[in-house]
């Protein structure tokens, strides 16, 4: 990750000198550990504050919505497919955009790694290959990455970015390991009252903060439902119906469009699991339309055009 | 909706031209029929009254 952290900088560095962009998104250390934050780069001075680390997990897609300058971004195989899918919707054109891809060996998700450590604060979590060493006032242990990677990074299908201008490193393995049949969708077999259970109790603990929403390179509307009002779509109070209603019209308003890079879930305070609702959607428009989003520049995502042989499960007759 | 634990049955889809008026009058029957066999809506209804006090 060292090596990566160099050339990214010497990369950005280069662009930024020889005015081939106007700046460089993408990462840096954060304050508290394991929290990198997002990073505009505008002189080669700058450049030397970008790293990356296993705790990238914020999606930079999101800080390319309506910007006009020509911008280098950091992008590992979601965080592509998101531009691509931006592209696509008309936020960003395909020029102004210089894709330094790069491959992503799995994001730690830092609740798990909090949970190796009940009660205790946590100084400093460096890497050490496929290990962390995770350090406090009065310990030091090692935990393995694989015990605390994200859970959408587990089932991924695109490590590797699918655009590039240049490639940061090589390019390497292209899934997570984990098949996202068997955890997509994970209320299906059950019954609808099981089902409304799950549901209440996943969302259980929203406190409306809107991170979830914030962080998503598809939230992008200048004014979302549940700002609105008039007319007013959503009740603004953390009571169930109100949590329930603005995650479900979330859901859907991402559906054909998600690419489960997770920064939903990293974002959350609380620790929700979005997933378990996204999941459905994602896998319901990959077997009823065959496509999964962010892919190809030059494909129509199946929600935005009306073909005479779309599917139609839910007409009854 | 149903994957959230919404009843089937309760939430009905149908593509129907503004020229079938005996389809559409069909299936307004039949969703009245299907949602009053169902009863009540008692999911993502918002009850705002306060509690009521215990009767003592």
């Amino acid at each position: 990750m060292q090596e990566m952290t160099q050339q990214i900088r010497e990369s950005a560095k280069r662009l930024l000198e020889q005015g081939q962009v106007d700046c460089v998104l993408g990462y840096r250390k954060g304050t508290v550990p394991m929290q990198e934050r997002p990073f505009f780069a505008y002189t080669p001075e700058d450049a030397d504050q970008l790293v990356w680390t296993r705790f990238c997990v914020n999606n930079l897609a999101n800080f390319l919505i309506g910007r006009q300058d020509r911008i280098a971004v950091v992008a590992q195989g979601c965080v592509s497919r998101n531009i691509v899918g931006l592209i696509q919707e008309k936020q960003l054109t395909r020029e102004q955009v210089y894709v330094l891809g790069v491959h992503s060996p799995g994001m730690v998700d830092r609740g798990k790694v909090q949970e190796h450590f009940p009660n205790r604060v946590i100084h400093s979590v460096e890497e050490d290959g496929e290990e962390l060493v995770v350090s406090g006032a009065d310990f030091s242990e090692r935990i393995k990455v694989r015990d605390v990677k994200r859970n959408n990074c587990y089932t991924c299908t695109h490590r590797n970015a699918v655009i590039h201008d240049e490639l940061i490193g090589e390019q390497g393995k292209e899934t997570g390991g984990g098949n996202m049949d068997k955890v997509a969708a994970p209320w299906e077999k059950l019954s609808p009252e099981e089902r409304w259970e799950r549901l209440e109790e996943t969302f259980k603990d929203c406190i409306r903060c809107y991170a979830c929403r914030d962080v998503c390179p598809l939230c992008y509307c200048n004014q979302c439902f549940v700002d609105e009002n008039q007319p007013q779509w959503c009740g603004k109070t953390v009571e169930e119906t109100d949590v329930l209603t603005f995650h479900l019209l979330r859901a859907f308003h991402c559906a054909g469009r998600c690419t489960d890079c997770g920064a939903c879930e990293s974002a959350c305070p609380v620790g929700i699991k979005m997933r378990m609702l996204t999941s459905k959607l994602e896998k319901d428009i990959r077997e009823l339309y065959d496509y999964s989003p962010g892919l190809d520049l030059e494909s129509t995502p199946p929600l935005s055009v009306y073909r005479p042989e779309d599917p139609e499960p839910f007409a009854s007759g | 909706m149903e994957y959230v634990g919404i009843e089937p049955g309760r939430l009905h889809f149908s593509w129907i031209s503004s020229s079938e008026a005996g389809e559409f009058q069909n299936k307004a029957t039949e969703v009245v029929e299907a949602v009053r066999a169902l009863g009540p809506a008692k999911r993502l209804v918002k009850d705002i009254r306060p509690e009521e006090a215990e009767a003592g």
